[in-house]
């Protein structure tokens, strides 16, 4: 019977357990996470998680690779938020080069990141209120994402793995529908999150359903390696914006909200909080958006523009360095961490004066707070289990890398 | 006061000289201090627990392996940061090819169980007392440590992104097998 082999074993303690294989492919779950629970009726009594499913091997993948086609690989980490990771990588390599990127480039950087911030929160948000039972705030929701998306195209031609930016800077300035379309974004999008908010915030289904579900106490958190809105959701006000501020970060006035319980429901206020302070920074980096270059004077690294290419001896012999990867890279090893979707982005570079990185490792903060999830669900109801992992926002790609 | 790397050193050297293999400032400004591996779970616990330094959070642990150095061929990496006083600090223990094995740092965070299965996973770290030391991201089946340079990562008849161009002498994949 089919049955059966959900419920394959059942070992008798005080009672029955019944083992649970919940993954690795099941719509609960949001992507491909295995976990083999025993269950004491609903209750989970442990829970055992397998990862790894879609593991693509992008720190091998990097050491192959020059410096401007990691790029693409960065992207697949936290698909949900991608130019965050692009950015963070472009920062690692300008700070291994060197390169000082101008103000203008440094706040249109800040005006992308922050609108993946939004994207990446609005999905985690509407997805624990359709894992509550609320499905009409995600369709919404996910047609603002869709703007945002929309944005991205108007910058880089992408929209999931957009590959924006290039090391040295933006690469093409902001187009007019850009300007356009992002002004249409700040105006109408306020009023239709707020609508979301209300939906869900005091909605007595939705607190019943959140409220001491999944939690962690704040110093468990830090010694589990959390750090983003699920570590902030504990009490924890630790930001890398804030702490080491890259790219203009220390010249936006913005709060960091912190939850106490860490339940679900404060990682939910959490990151709603943080999608309005996302907005209050990219008003500010727009209005104050400094005139300048797009990018800085780096040839060695900055493709050069096709009609130079065409036209200029000079030109020429740089994209040519460039593409095939002749670019003379400093030895050394750099760290450099950015406030991801989920918490702090790292990437550690160990060059050795080769034209690829002779060792990259990814510090990705889904793979490091995943592993306190059986502690967080355990003894819990099998249903609070479904929403802790939505509300951890685990994404795969970023878990597996 | 925030804390800096010159009085970070000084109170290591005050404290806990003996820790101290090597050190240096690496080129993005932080502090690098090279223990030894009998020493490593004692130094960690001295740098989380000093009321100076309290460096209680480790923010991430990776292996690097250096093939061409007899006897120090993985070099294990530990990031820490000090988030009182933002300071961060990065400590390393080098280790034979032959024996490649550390204690396990578990015991003081328990972040760190998944970081080393995964270091174990690509390049087949020893933690010694780790609870759970299993492949994590690659299939239990698989009899190599991937991310040691010797294992080629394309069809070796690729000649276009051989190591010579890629600013390096010789071939890593080649060498070794």
């Amino acid at each position: 019977m089919q049955v059966q082999s959900y419920f394959s074993q059942i070992d008798s303690l005080e009672g029955e357990l019944a083992t649970l294989n919940l993954g690795p492919t099941h719509p609960a779950t949001h992507g491909i996470f295995q976990n083999v629970m025993k269950m004491d009726g609903e209750r989970i009594v442990s829970a055992e998680p397998t990862i790894g499913y879609i593991h693509r091997a992008f720190e091998k993948l990097a050491e192959r690779r020059p410096y401007n086609q990691i790029t693409p690989i960065t992207d697949r980490l936290n698909y949900c938020s991608s130019p965050i990771n692009n950015m963070g990588w472009h920062m690692t390599v300008e700070k291994l080069a060197k390169i000082e990127v101008p103000k203008r480039a440094q706040y249109m950087r800040v005006i992308i990141m922050e609108l993946a911030r939004i994207a990446d929160h609005l999905v985690c948000n509407a997805v624990i209120g359709v894992d509550t039972g609320a499905l009409t705030g995600f369709t919404y929701m996910f047609q603002e994402r869709e703007f945002i998306y929309e944005l991205y195209e108007e910058v880089c031609g992408a929209r999931l793995t957009t590959n924006i930016g290039r090391i040295g800077g933006m690469e093409r300035d902001f187009s007019p529908t850009f300007h356009k379309k992002l002004k249409q974004f700040l105006n109408e999008f306020p009023a239709k999150f707020e609508e979301f908010n209300n939906l869900l915030e005091r909605n007595r289904i939705f607190m019943d359903r959140t409220i001491g579900a999944g939690p962690i106490e704040g110093k468990r958190a830090m010694d589990y390696g959390f750090t983003g809105p699920n570590l902030r959701a504990a009490g924890i006000d630790y930001d890398v914006r804030v702490m080491n501020p890259y790219s203009s970060y220390e010249d936006f006035d913005f709060i960091v909200p912190v939850g106490i319980n860490g339940d679900t429901y404060d990682r939910f206020m959490v990151r709603q909080e943080e999608i309005r302070q996302s907005l209050r920074i990219i008003h500010q980096a727009y209005n104050n958006l400094p005139e300048g270059d797009y990018h800085a004077d780096v040839p060695d690294f900055y493709l050069p523009s096709k009609e130079d290419v065409y036209t200029k001896m000079e030109a020429l012999i740089y994209h040519f360095k460039v593409v095939m990867g002749e670019t003379p890279i400093p030895a050394g090893e750099v760290y450099h961490a950015v406030e991801g979707g989920n918490g702090e982005l790292g990437f550690y570079l160990v060059s050795d004066g080769g034209r690829t990185p002779y060792r990259l490792h990814f510090r990705r903060p889904c793979f490091i707070y995943y592993q306190a999830y059986p502690e967080m669900i355990k003894g819990s109801m099998l249903s609070d289990a479904i929403l802790t992992m939505s509300s951890m926002n685990v994404i795969a790609g970023e878990l597996d890398a | 006061m925030a804390l800096t790397n010159e009085l970070a050193f000084a109170r290591i050297e005050q404290k806990g000289a003996h820790f101290i293999k090597s050190s240096e400032t690496a080129y993005d400004g932080m502090l690098n201090v090279v223990t030894t591996r009998e020493q490593i779970i004692e130094f960690l616990r001295f740098l989380r627990d000093d009321e100076q330094l309290q460096c209680n959070f480790l923010t991430s642990l990776c292996t690097v392996h250096y093939p061409e150095s007899a006897g120090e061929e993985f070099a294990i990496v530990y990031h820490l940061h000090n988030w009182m006083d933002n300071f961060r600090i990065r400590v390393k223990v080098f280790l034979p090819e032959s024996d490649p094995s550390i204690p396990t740092a578990t015991t003081l965070w328990p972040t760190a169980n998944w970081m080393e299965r995964q270091e174990f996973d690509f390049f087949g770290i020893q933690f010694t007392g780790h609870p759970n030391l299993t492949r994590i991201l690659n299939v239990d089946e698989m009899d190599v440590f991937p991310m040691r340079k010797q294992y080629r990562l394309e069809d070796g008849t690729r000649t276009d992104k051989d190591d010579r161009y890629f600013g390096r002498d010789g071939n890593y994949a080649q060498t070794f097998d």
